[in-house]
């Protein structure tokens, strides 16, 4: 029996071998999730803003990148995952509107993308693929069992990264 | 000090609720005009939820949606949206091009520019309500519409006021002409900086 674990907004969750973790309709905000194939430990984190330094209220730390990669990697450290050994994918941070005035809001998803990335590469975790950008909302899980990404929209098909 | 949902209490939340009653309340009526039919509304119900709890909001997060997006400019800047279930915006182009209710099908670039106009109409009525309210100038500026799941579009809302807080405000609104039931939600997302004109404006602050 493979143990499903919903991860919501501004939220992030992590588990051993057998799992499958998911957070559905990602739009803007960005989906992180870590795998450590030697110990098979997964984690994913849904992120909303980039960075807890600019918000005022920065007490719920799953919601920002820089704030959640870290503790999602604490998390997995404590289910055995070795650091030296996670690994990392990205989905979301698309565009949902188009104005044409790009402004600071419609431009959060590309924002969210550039400071997981940033946050990663302090921590000195490996992007090994990512399905980022574009205008639609994705579903993403991750399988313990493989590391494998699955990635579901509408319209735009189904893929694994 | 920018304010934020978590930081309103209980008389400065029942005021913006009662804003989301009147606008939507506006919003029916010209929906009634444009339908040129006869529309009830619910008394809309304004709801502050935590983000975990939002994308589920509309049926799921998975389910398709129509998501209708007009920013916000003059004394009181911001966005407002109006989402609609995929089924639920069939149903009122359906209405608006005097077929059949239930057919339902994807949307033609006219459906589209036509969902635009009830999203711009809707929103702008609910706008003027919360101008002649609190003499704030407010202007929206022309609709962008987006069709994806509820999750997706509703993240858009929910990240601004992530800026400020935990939680979201929202109105949700039933109209139903005849049996038929249409269900929409209003989000209206001041930038965080302004909570505190609107509250200001309405004689509610501190």
């Amino acid at each position: 029996m493979v143990n499903l674990i919903k991860v919501g907004m501004a939220d992030l969750q992590s588990s051993r071998h057998p799992c499958i973790i998911t957070t559905l309709g990602l739009g803007s905000c960005v989906g992180i999730a870590l795998y450590d194939p030697s110990r098979k430990v997964a984690g994913l984190a849904h992120i909303m803003l980039p960075s807890s330094q600019q918000a005022r209220n920065n007490s719920n730390i799953a919601k920002f990148a820089d704030t959640a990669i870290v503790k999602l990697v604490d998390d997995m450290i404590s289910l055995g995952a070795v650091r030296s050994k996670i690994v990392a994918k990205l989905a979301g941070g698309a565009q949902m509107f188009s104005f044409n005035d790009a402004s600071e809001m419609l431009r959060i998803g590309a924002r969210n993308v550039s400071a997981s990335k940033e946050a990663l590469n302090m921590l000195g975790i490996p992007i090994i693929s990512e399905d980022t950008g574009g205008n639609y909302g994705r579903t993403v899980e991750i399988h313990s069992e493989t590391g494998k990404l699955m990635i579901k929209t509408i319209g735009h098909g189904l893929k694994e990264i | 000090m920018a304010t934020g949902i978590d930081d309103l209490n209980n008389l400065q939340l029942d005021v913006l609720k009662e804003i989301g009653n009147i606008g939507a309340g506006n919003a029916a009526t010209a929906l009634a005009k444009l339908l040129n039919r006869k529309v009830d509304m619910e008394v809309p119900r304004a709801k502050i939820l935590e983000f975990k709890d939002v994308s589920d909001t509309l049926g799921g997060a998975e389910l398709p949606v129509v998501g209708i997006l007009l920013k916000v400019s003059g004394d009181l800047t911001g966005n407002i949206m109006f989402i609609l279930q995929h089924k639920a915006a069939c149903m009122l182009v359906n209405m608006l091009m005097c077929r059949p209710l239930d057919e339902i099908h994807e949307f033609t670039e006219m459906e589209i520019s036509a969902l635009k106009e009830i999203g711009n109409i809707l929103a702008g009525s609910y706008l003027s309500a919360l101008s002649a309210m609190t003499n704030l100038k407010i202007m929206p500026s022309v609709p962008d519409l987006a069709i994806d799941m509820a999750g997706a579009i509703l993240s858009v809302p929910a990240i601004e006021f992530g800026k400020v807080g935990d939680t979201v405000l929202y109105i949700e609104t039933e109209f139903s002409e005849g049996s038929d039931k249409v269900v929409g939600d209003f989000f209206l997302v001041p930038d965080y900086d302004t909570y505190d004109v609107l509250l200001k404006a309405l004689g509610v602050v501190g």
